[in-house]
C-alpha cells in the first residue's frame, strides 16, 4: 500500500523527538490564542514567521500548523466557558455550549468539542493523505492559462463563500492584487509604486500585510470599548460526558467530519463556514430542534468536529496546488517560500519526508490537544484572567521587532502602521480583510501567468477558453460569481451565517 | 423612504476610487506594452480602472437611502490609533539608531499608553516587563542579531 508506507515516512518524520518539540509548541500557542479573544491565528502565524527563518523546513511547518488547528480547540473553550468566540469558528458553539455551561454542564460541552475534534482531525488528515497525491499529479500538467484561470477561481470562489457584500470584497480582492505589484516588475524588472524609495524593490512584505490587517486592526477594533473584561468562570467538574451524551453525539460527528472535510477545501469557506453549515444541519435533522440555543450537546460536537475537519483539509490547496484557501494558508504560502520551497504540486515529489511529515504531524497534533486540553483546562481558563491592556502591547512589539527581522528594512515596519490604519478603517466600513490578503498573495501569480500565457499563445486571449482544463476552471469562477450576486442565493447565504445568532 | 445614506459605503467607495486612480494614473507613466508582450504598467492600469468602477458602485450604493440600522462609521479610538501609529512608526526610524533596546522600550511605553485602563506608571512597568521578554526572546532564544544599543548612542556595544 503505498499510502501505508507514505504515512510511516510521514510519521517518521513527524515522530522525530525535534518535531514533536515544535508541534507541541505549535498546538500550545494555538490553543491559547484561540482561548484569547482579540487575537486569532492569522495574527499570530504572522507574527511568528519571521521567527520561523531560523528552523528546519519542517519543524517550521508543523509549527505553524500547529497553531491553526489548535487555535480551533482554545476558541471552543472560551465560547463555552464564557460566551464569547475565542476564534471566529467558534461563534456557532457559543450558542448551545454556554447554554450548557450555565447548566452546570460545562465539561460535557467541553469533552464534546474536544473528543469531536479529535475524531474529525484523524478523518480528515486520512483525507488529505488520499486525495492530495491524485490533485498534485492532476496539477502538474497544469500550463500558466491553467494556472490563471485557477487562481482566478480561487479568488472569486472565496467571495462566494465568504459573508457580507460581494461588490466590497471584489473591490478588496483587487485592491489586494494592486498591492502586490508593488515592487520590480518580474519580466523587465522596472520598479512600480516605489516612489523612489529603494527599500520597496522588493514588493510590500506579507507579513507587513497581514499584521497590520489582522493584528493591528483588531487591536484598534478592541480599544474602542474598552469596558473590563469581567472573567467570572465556575470551576469545570464532571468533565464526563454521559452516556446519553455520547450516543447523542455520534451522528452528528460523523455528519460534521463529512461536512467539514468537503467545505473544508473550498476558497474562503473554511473552517467557519463549515461550523456554521453544520450547526444549521444537525438543528434541521433533529427530533428535538427545540432544544437548539438551549445547550443540546449536538450543537457543539457538530460544529466543533465540522471546524477542526475543515482546518486539516484547507490544506489540500495549498500543499497541491500552491493555492490557500483563506488568510491563515496564504500566510502558510510564506511559510514556504521563507523556507526556499515554492509551495505547489512539486512538493510531494521532491520533498516527500517534509510533504507526509508535515500531515502526519497534524494527526499527532491533535493527539496532543486531546491530552492538552481536557486535563489541563484550569489553566486554559486561568489565561483568560490576563487584562487586554497588557496583551496588547505585547502584540505590537512582537510584530514590530519580528517584521524587522525579516530583512532588517524599516519599510516593512512602517507598512505595519499602514496597514493597521487602512484595515480599521475598512473594516469599520464592512470590508472584510482576508479577500484583499488573498489577493495580495495571489496577486503576482495572476500576474505572472497571465503575461506568461499570451506569450505562450501569441497574444491569442481565447487561449483561457480554448484549453479545456482552463475553460473548465474559468467556468467554475463564472459560476462562483453568479453565485455571489444572484439574490435568492446570497440571501440563502446570509441565513446560514445569520438565522443562529 | 426615511432612511440614511450608509456612510461607510461611501467611505469604502470613495477608499477604493482613490486607491484605484493612484495605481491607475502611476501605471500610466510606465511601459504599456501590447497585450500579446505586456508592459509593467498594462496590468495595474487595467486593475486600476477595474477598482475605480467598483468602488463607484459601492459608492453609489451607499447614497441609496435605506432603512436598516448599518452604516454608521461608530467611534474611533483617536489616542489609541495615534499613540499606536507612532510608536510603530518610530521603532521602524530608531531601531537600527538607538539599538533594539531603547527602540522597543519606546515602543512598548507608547503602545502601553494607548490604553484608557492604563496609568503612566503602569505603562513603565509594561514596557520594562515586555522589553527584558523581548530581549530574552529575540536575543537570546532567537540570536537576532541586532546591535542593543545603537550607534546614535554615546555608548553602543
Amino acid at each position: 500500500m503505498e499510502l501505508l508506507d507514505n504515512l510511516a515516512l510521514g510519521l517518521g518524520t513527524a515522530l522525530q523527538p525535534q518535531n514533536v518539540l515544535y508541534c507541541l509548541i505549535g498546538v500550545v500557542l494555538g490553543t491559547a490564542v484561540g482561548v484569547l479573544p482579540g487575537i486569532g491565528p492569522t495574527a499570530t502565524i504572522a507574527m511568528l514567521l519571521p521567527i520561523t527563518f531560523s528552523l528546519e523546513p519542517v519543524a517550521a511547518l508543523i509549527m505553524l500548523a500547529g497553531i491553526y488547528y489548535g487555535a480551533q480547540y482554545g476558541g471552543s473553550t472560551t465560547a463555552i466557558l464564557i460566551n464569547l468566540p475565542g476564534e471566529s469558528s467558534a461563534a456557532v458553539t457559543a450558542i448551545d455550549g454556554h447554554e450548557m455551561a450555565l447548566k452546570g454542564r460545562a465539561g460535557p460541552a467541553l469533552a464534546a468539542a474536544a473528543l469531536g475534534s479529535f475524531f474529525a482531525g484523524t478523518v480528515a488528515t486520512v483525507v488529505l493523505a488520499v486525495f492530495a497525491p491524485p490533485l498534485a499529479r492532476a496539477a502538474l500538467r497544469f500550463g500558466p492559462a491553467e494556472y490563471f484561470s485557477l487562481v482566478v477561481l480561487g479568488l472569486l470562489a472565496s467571495i462566494a463563500l465568504a459573508r457580507g457584500s460581494t461588490l466590497k470584497a471584489l473591490a478588496m480582492i483587487v485592491l489586494g492584487v494592486l498591492l502586490g505589484t508593488v515592487g520590480q516588475d518580474i519580466y523587465t524588472g522596472t520598479p512600480r509604486f516605489v516612489f523612489g524609495v529603494r527599500e520597496l524593490y522588493g514588493g510590500l512584505n506579507f507579513v507587513s500585510v497581514a499584521v497590520g490587517m489582522f493584528g493591528v486592526a483588531e487591536i484598534l477594533r478592541n480599544l474602542e470599548d474598552e469596558r473590563a473584561r469581567t472573567v467570572v468562570v465556575e470551576k469545570v467538574k464532571n468533565l464526563w460526558p454521559t452516556r446519553e451524551d455520547l450516543r447523542r453525539m455520534v451522528a452528528p460527528v460523523l455528519r460534521a467530519t463529512g461536512l467539514g472535510s468537503a467545505l473544508g477545501v473550498l476558497p474562503g469557506g473554511g473552517h467557519v463556514l463549515a461550523a456554521f453549515a453544520s450547526y444549521s444541519v444537525e438543528k434541521r435533522l433533529s427530533k428535538r430542534p427545540e432544544e437548539f440555543g438551549h445547550g443540546a450537546i449536538e450543537g457543539v460536537a457538530g460544529p466543533e468536529s465540522a471546524n477542526n475537519a475543515a482546518a486539516q483539509t484547507s490544506f489540500i490547496p495549498l500543499l497541491t496546488l500552491g493555492l490557500p484557501a483563506h488568510p491563515v494558508m496564504a500566510l502558510m504560502i510564506g511559510a514556504f517560500i521563507i523556507q526556499g520551497i515554492t509551495p505547489g504540486p512539486n512538493v510531494i515529489t521532491e520533498q516527500p519526508a517534509l510533504f507526509w511529515g508535515l500531515i502526519a504531524s497534524m494527526w499527532v497534533g491533535n493527539v496532543l490537544l486531546v491530552m492538552l486540553n481536557l486535563p489541563l483546562i484550569g489553566l486554559w481558563v486561568r489565561m483568560l484572567t490576563i487584562p487586554y491592556h497588557i496583551l496588547f502591547p505585547a502584540i505590537i512589539v512582537f510584530a514590530a521587532i519580528g517584521t524587522f527581522s525579516l530583512g532588517f528594512n524599516p519599510w516593512h515596519v512602517y507598512a505595519i502602521a499602514f496597514f493597521g490604519v487602512l484595515g480599521y478603517v475598512l473594516i469599520k466600513c464592512g470590508c472584510e480583510p482576508a479577500p484583499l490578503l488573498l489577493g495580495f498573495v495571489l496577486g503576482p501569480l495572476l500576474e505572472e501567468n497571465l503575461r506568461r500565457a499570451l506569450i505562450i499563445s501569441r497574444g491569442d486571449p481565447t487561449v483561457f477558453v480554448t484549453r479545456p482544463i482552463s475553460a473548465a476552471l474559468m467556468t467554475l469562477a463564472i459560476g462562483a460569481l453568479i453565485l455571489a450576486v444572484l439574490p435568492a442565493i446570497r440571501r440563502r447565504r446570509e441565513v446560514v451565517f445569520q438565522e443562529e445568532l | 423612504m426615511n432612511g440614511k445614506r450608509a456612510v461607510t459605503d461611501i467611505l469604502a467607495g470613495l477608499i477604493f476610487v482613490a486607491f484605484g486612480v493612484a495605481f491607475a494614473s502611476t501605471s500610466l507613466t510606465y511601459e504599456l506594452g501590447t497585450p500579446l508582450r505586456m508592459g509593467p504598467g498594462y496590468f495595474p492600469l487595467a486593475l486600476g480602472g477595474i477598482l475605480v468602477l467598483l468602488g463607484l458602485g459601492i459608492a453609489g450604493k451607499g447614497f441609496i437611502p435605506s432603512s436598516g440600522a448599518e452604516g454608521r462609521f461608530g467611534s474611533v479610538p483617536w489616542r489609541a490609533l495615534i499613540l499606536i501609529v507612532v510608536a510603530v512608526l518610530f521603532f521602524g526610524l530608531t531601531v537600527r539608531g538607538l539599538g533594539l533596546v531603547p527602540a522597543t522600550a519606546v515602543t512598548a511605553l507608547l503602545t502601553a499608553l494607548a490604553s484608557y485602563r492604563t496609568g503612566i506608571l503602569a505603562a513603565l512597568a509594561i514596557a520594562a516587563g515586555l522589553t527584558m521578554l523581548c530581549m530574552l526572546i529575540f536575543v537570546l532564544a532567537l540570536q537576532l542579531r541586532l546591535p542593543l544599543f545603537g550607534p546614535w548612542l554615546p555608548f553602543s556595544f
